[in-house]
């Protein structure tokens, strides 16, 4: 890794803290209802909307009520999308006329939207028309980004409130978060999308002359190139803003017509990170304790750095199999990458990528070195906490200091509080059950997966790298992520339900119990802080806090681990005649 | 105070003795399920045993009879040894429950028919005595029950209940009016109302709660409980699917065989909070214990945790923050009055007085102005006692009339006999109550002659004290009926934090009310019957044994040593065993890095050996390396168990600092300390050659 390598890092992550601070307060605004520009200019959208839909905007609810909103809705979100997917040959804006898609992969596809996932059991071009991506999809990775943050939300508000029975309305949550938020920036990040060459048509391909003539195998010349088109820029913008990934090609951000060039890429990088950044001042600026918005990023900061050096050095390290064959390694390992990005910014965009929710990719992870492999998977097995998902993020992380002030809270001898508010029985049992409910999943799955035959054999490199395929799939899939391993054939019947279930899981299985703290805390009077409390915004509490994420979250996947990426890497290091 | 000689060591080797016994009966799963954690444990042992049995019965077992031999026999063990520590706990209880057994023995009691001492009486069995009965008791005869002293006083032997031997004073009405049952008369007599049948007294209550046979889990054990329930089973899963990860591992590779079951279960209960699951509910009855060696009883664990959670204290002036007695200290004299004379009134008029105050006006008459004591009776002088009516007292002599009180009551004396109260000495009285001090006045016949100034003695050590509680964030507050000027004198004497000045029961309540409000723990003593709302609305309330029945049943606590500073030690001991709970959870949490890198290499050696590269304690072979860890696991329970009953060390400072030391210790100490254990116990097997 060169000096440039650690400069690129370096300034990509402030320009990302540097960006997240206002937005963050500008969001906390916006959830807080208070004056500012953006209400002036769109208020009377959301007045209009209210008034088309019926909904009293100084009317809130109970927590469980807010949970119930939320889940109907999701539910009706995922079948009009799994709809619009069986019937999408009758209806417009299908220029290829793609046939109505196969249930299993329109129920993987519909709960993959609505969950935050964007697991694409599909080849977008291929299968999708512009209809489906436009009406099914691109609404979803709004709706689902949306429905994030407002979880994510409550449960700064069941912190900041005290003796309150209600925790906000889920429909002026959900309203504010789309107009005020995730609109504004993805028009602005889509414009800026389409200045780089992202195309934005509903034309549905182009054809090209081909530079070099190819002969196919009947012998026949090939001197055309048909290229898919569609509104990429429009999908690509709140694909990265919303933690949602879902590529509109089925190569994803490492496509030229979503991703084609080095600014664009930097765009996008900047985009899956910004929302779940800002969120952490939004929680600071909401509890009333800046401090705390700094702290939850440290943490963040410090789950992530690591991993992206990890996964950038080992990419740099090269092939060891290949440095005998004479071939120059100096550029790192390049299979799998795009020539555009190279290692340094193809390594931070898996890692990235992973660590949010987001799950695009630029590259292809299947066929990193093991080690750099290692870095994205165990970031989505932290359970999606470092940064995690537009608002998801957020809300585990905060569960994992609801638990990290439970354990070490105690050895201040003080029963434990956090922001004031006490941790009781109900308090645990619910992080509990958030930390315990994707785990279970990712290795319940995973276990079927290995058991079944037919179902290993979809992954096509037998030994410890099948193995990392269908524990990343099911890793990916039961903490939203959305990411691929690829190389496993994860459209079959077994993946596509299997994972679907998972996502669903991984999803409302997490947001119910946070609601329910977020309830539980509303209605809890607020401790008064004093010297004998347990501080929780100094550096000392972001090394408990990343503490617990590693032993409470992510020991649990080290057997796994040595399993897959880790017995490779060694077999790897012997294979090139090193000491392990 | 004193220790009761019933509390025992660690070393006494018959509570060890009884202990092991104890542990043994708990294996019972009927016990043992309530604990979620040690109860995987056994199924696991359970199931290794039942793996030996078939690998000994088929030959061709699992992995060698020996070795899950070995592993199973370790696994009942770390059962065992949570179980050992846990009765270890409760013996120390037992010991003393077996002590005040002995006191509530059955006596005849004088059931009288009517509250008086000529009634008629009926001799009957304690245990028939019911609430209401009257009992009449002589010197030398047993309380039958607890009560309330109607009529009478006495002296009574209260040792058997707080191990003072002094006897106290009992009489009826005010606030030392209540009795224990099982205490001793020792001199003259009293009349008894029955106020507990049989069953229901204290002594009944105390013997419960040291024997932990009442004991609950408390609020922050629920939720502890549900945290290593919840880690126990991602736990489970993981260890479960590593099968099924090792049968595609085998397949896939085509080399080894799969992960044994033994060596799963070995995983299992290696990973899963075992540690802290075995000393959980060791440490709430240690701290209960801790308790009760410094002679407070709490009717709950909940009220132990609580006072670790107090961030108030109201500390009552008299007794808890000054002593009792107020002392002279200087004579101020009015105009024209030398100070002499002054002091020989003041002496004339408290050579009869026996009260402290009295006493200490003849000391500082003696060491002013060598003033030898004189015989009154000798002299025809006639002593005016002290009564509440007059609220003064002195001596007639000679036909002099010498009187010393309060401002008030002198200003009437001197206006009785047509004289005033000089201006000059109105200002000595307001110098010195805003100095904290109590003035008190002394005329003969129309004459003001001067004042004394008596003042509160601050007990020593105290500033220290609040300093510490002002470290752990806790506010102290002072109440006292004196007014605010003399209450702020003394407060910052004392270093409280804040006063509440003329207090009367009702402010002392709306007070706590106040505090918890705004979301205060509050914290305080009480003796007197109309401490009793106060005890009732505060979290943590401590009574005086010496106190009222009423004051005992409204708080939470007894102190039997009614000793109202020990609030102090109440909070640290609370403070102690959350720290300790906290401090054992966190080290048996990061033990698990060390196990993973013990057990991972050998559960899949056979199948991926390159995983031999983990293997960084270098253990000589795969059982041995499995074995080490259980045997570690087990161990570190065992040595944990004086910890656990001990307390974790205890040193009032602010909280960031105490996480800072205690995550050190027991966080990193914890990742560390496994490795090098492991890799002693694997040498040891290896050089016993195993």
């Amino acid at each position: 890794m060169t000096a440039l390598v650690w400069l690129q890092y370096a300034l990509y992550f402030a320009i990302l803290v540097l960006a997240a601070v206002p937005l963050g307060r500008y969001i906390a605004r916006v959830y807080e209802g208070q004056d500012g520009i953006a209400r002036r200019v769109l208020g009377p959208v959301e007045r209009g909307i209210y008034r088309l839909a019926g909904i009293r905007a100084d009317e809130e609810t109970s927590w469980k009520q807010y949970a119930l909103c939320l889940l109907a809705f999701n539910l009706v979100g995922a079948l009009f999308v799994y709809l619009i997917q069986r019937f999408q040959g009758y209806l417009p804006f299908n220029p290829t006329h793609l046939p109505g898609v196969r249930p299993e992969i329109a129920f993987n596809t519909a709960v993959s939207f609505t969950t935050n996932t964007n697991w694409q059991a599909y080849g977008g071009e291929t299968t999708m028309s512009h209809f489906t991506q436009m009406a099914g999809l691109t609404v979803q990775n709004f709706l689902s980004a949306s429905t994030g943050m407002a979880v994510a939300i409550t449960l700064a508000r069941g912190f900041a409130r005290r003796s309150t029975a209600t925790v906000g309305s889920f429909w002026v949550d959900l309203t504010r978060g789309t107009l005020y938020v995730l609109l504004p920036l993805s028009l602005f990040l889509a414009g800026l999308l389409v200045s780089q060459g992202v195309v934005q048509t509903f034309d549905s391909s182009a054809t090209v002359s081909l530079v070099e003539p190819q002969v196919d195998a009947s012998g026949q010349m090939i001197t055309e190139q048909i290229l898919p088109l569609g509104p990429v820029a429009s999908q690509v913008a709140i694909k990265q803003l919303g933690t949602n990934g879902g590529g509109y090609f089925n190569t994803n951000s490492a496509h030229p017509f979503e991703n084609p060039t080095p600014f664009s890429n930097f765009l996008e990088l900047m985009a899956i990170l910004l929302i779940p950044a800002a969120l952490c001042f939004t929680f600071g600026a909401m509890v009333r304790s800046p401090r705390h918005g700094w702290i939850l990023l440290a943490t963040m900061l410090a789950l992530l750095v690591p991993l992206v050096v990890l996964c950038a050095a080992t990419e740099y390290g090269g092939n060891p199999a290949l440095v005998g064959l004479g071939l120059d390694q100096a550029a790192g390992n390049m299979e799998g990458k795009e020539v555009r990005f190279g290692t340094a910014t193809s390594a931070l965009w898996a890692t990235v990528t992973t660590a949010s929710s987001n799950g695009s990719v630029n590259s292809m992870h299947d066929s990193f070195t093991p080690l750099g492999g290692l870095a994205p998977m165990w970031l989505i097995q932290l359970g999606e906490v470092a940064f995690g998902g537009v608002g998801s993020g957020l809300y585990g992380l905060l569960m994992f200091a609801v638990i990290a002030v439970f354990i070490a809270g105690l050895m201040v001898g003080r029963t434990p509080e956090f922001l004031g508010k006490k941790l009781d029985a109900y308090e645990m049992k619910m992080a509990s059950l958030v930390i315990l409910i994707p785990s279970a999943a990712v290795l319940v799955g995973t276990a079927m997966a290995c058991l079944l035959p037919d179902v290993a054999a979809a992954a096509p490199n037998p030994g410890p790298h099948g193995f990392s395929e269908i524990l990343y799939a099911f890793s990916s899939a039961a903490n939203n992520n959305g990411s691929a391993f690829a190389g496993l054939d994860a459209g079959g019947r077994f993946y596509t339900v299997a994972l679907g279930i998972c996502m669903l899981i991984g999803r409302y299985w997490v947001i119910v119990p946070v609601l329910a703290v977020a309830g539980s805390l509303a209605r809890k009077p607020v401790v008064p802080p004093s010297a004998g409390t347990l501080p929780t915004d100094t550096p000392l509490f972001v090394v408990l806090l990343v503490g617990t994420v590693l032993l409470v979250g992510a020991l649990t996947f080290i057997p796994a681990l040595a399993l897959g990426p880790i017995v490779e890497h060694l077999r790897f290091a012997v294979a090139a005649g090193g000491v392990p | 105070m004193t220790r009761r000689p019933a509390a025992h060591s660690l070393a006494n080797r018959k509570g060890v003795a009884r202990a092991v016994k104890d542990a043994a009966c708990k294996l019972d799963p009927r016990y043992l399920y309530k604990n979620p954690v040690m109860f995987v444990v056994e199924i696991g042992s359970a199931f290794t045993t039942l793996l030996f049995v078939h690998a000994l019965a088929t030959g061709m077992g699992d992995a060698s009879a020996w070795f899950i031999l070995s592993i199973s026999l370790w696994l009942w063990f770390t059962v065992f040894f949570g179980n050992f520590a846990e009765a270890m706990a409760e013996g120390r209880g037992k010991a003393q429950a077996d002590t005040l057994r002995r006191a509530r023995k059955e006596v005849l009691a004088r059931r009288l028919a009517l509250p008086r001492r000529d009634a008629p009486v009926e001799e009957v069995l304690s245990a028939h005595l019911r609430r209401g009965n009257f009992v009449f008791v002589a010197a030398g005869e047993f309380i039958p029950g607890d009560g309330e002293v109607i009529e009478g006083i006495a002296s009574v032997d209260e040792s058997a209940i707080t191990g003072e031997s002094a006897p106290v004073i009992r009489e009826s009405g005010g606030d030392r009016s209540a009795v224990t049952g099982g205490t001793r008369v020792l001199s003259d007599w009293i009349i008894v109302r029955i106020t507990a049948d049989p069953g229901e007294t204290f002594l009944d209550r105390m013997i419960g709660m040291v024997e932990g046979s009442k004991r609950q889990k408390t609020p922050n054990e629920i939720a502890l409980h549900i945290l290593l329930a919840a880690l126990t089973i991602v736990f489970l899963l993981a260890t479960v699917t590593l099968l099924a990860y090792s049968i595609y591992a085998v397949r896939s590779s085509g080399s080894g065989t799969p992960v044994t079951m033994t060596v799963l279960v070995a995983l299992l209960v290696c990973l899963i909070p075992t540690t802290i699951g075995g000393l959980l509910s060791a440490i709430g009855i240690a701290g209960m214990d801790r308790m009760i060696r410094a002679n407070v009883l709490a009717t709950s664990g909940r009220a132990v945790e609580a006072a670790g959670d107090v961030d108030v204290l109201l500390l009552d002036k008299t007794g808890t923050i000054t002593l009792g007695n107020r002392e002279a200290v200087a004579f101020l004299a009015a105009p024209g009055v030398c100070e002499q004379t002054l002091a020989d009134a003041a002496q004339l008029a408290s050579l009869a007085d026996e009260t402290p105050e009295g006493r200490s006006i003849v000391v500082l008459a003696k060491r002013r102005f060598g003033l030898r004591g004189r015989d009154l009776q000798a002299m025809g002088a006639s002593f005016v006692p002290f009564s509440a009516h007059t609220r003064m007292s002195g001596v007639d002599i000679d036909g002099r009339q010498i009187r010393k009180g309060a401002v008030d009551a002198i200003e009437r004396f001197v206006g009785d006999h047509s004289g005033q109260m000089p201006g000059e000495v109105r200002g000595i009285v307001e110098d010195l109550a805003r100095q904290g001090a109590t003035p008190l006045l002394v005329a003969e016949g129309g004459r003001v002659l001067g004042v004394i100034h008596l003042k509160d003695i601050v007990k020593g050590g105290l500033r220290d004290r609040f300093a510490e509680m002002r470290k752990l964030g806790i506010r102290t507050v002072m109440i006292t009926g004196d007014n605010p000027m003399t209450a702020s004198a003394i407060a910052a004497e004392a270093g409280v934090d804040d006063f509440l000045a003329e207090a009367t029961p009702e402010r002392k309540l709306s007070l706590i009310r106040e505090y918890q409000q705004h979301g205060h723990l509050v914290a305080m003593t009480g003796d007197g019957t109309n401490d009793a709302p106060a005890l009732a609305q505060a979290d943590v309330a401590v009574a005086m044994n010496s106190g009222t029945q009423a004051a005992k049943e409204a708080g939470n606590m007894v102190d039997l040593d009614s000793n109202p500073t020990k609030l102090l030690d109440i909070v640290a001991i609370g403070k102690q065993m959350l720290m300790t709970r906290g401090a054992l959870t966190t080290f048996s949490i990061s033990n698990d890095v060390s196990k993973y890198f013990a057990i991972i290499p050998a559960a899949f050696a056979t199948t991926y050996p390159e995983l031999g590269a983990l293997n960084l304690m270098n253990l000589h072979s795969p059982q041995s390396a499995v074995l080490s860890a259980v045997i570690f696991n087990a161990l570190i329970i065992v040595g944990l168990i004086p910890l656990a009953l001990r307390g974790v060390a205890y040193r009032p400072s602010p909280a960031a600092e105490l996480l800072r030391g205690n995550l050190l210790v027991y966080g990193l100490g914890g990742l560390l300390l496994p490795f090098p254990c492991i890799k002693m116990i694997d040498l040891l097997l290896h050089w016993m050659g195993v």
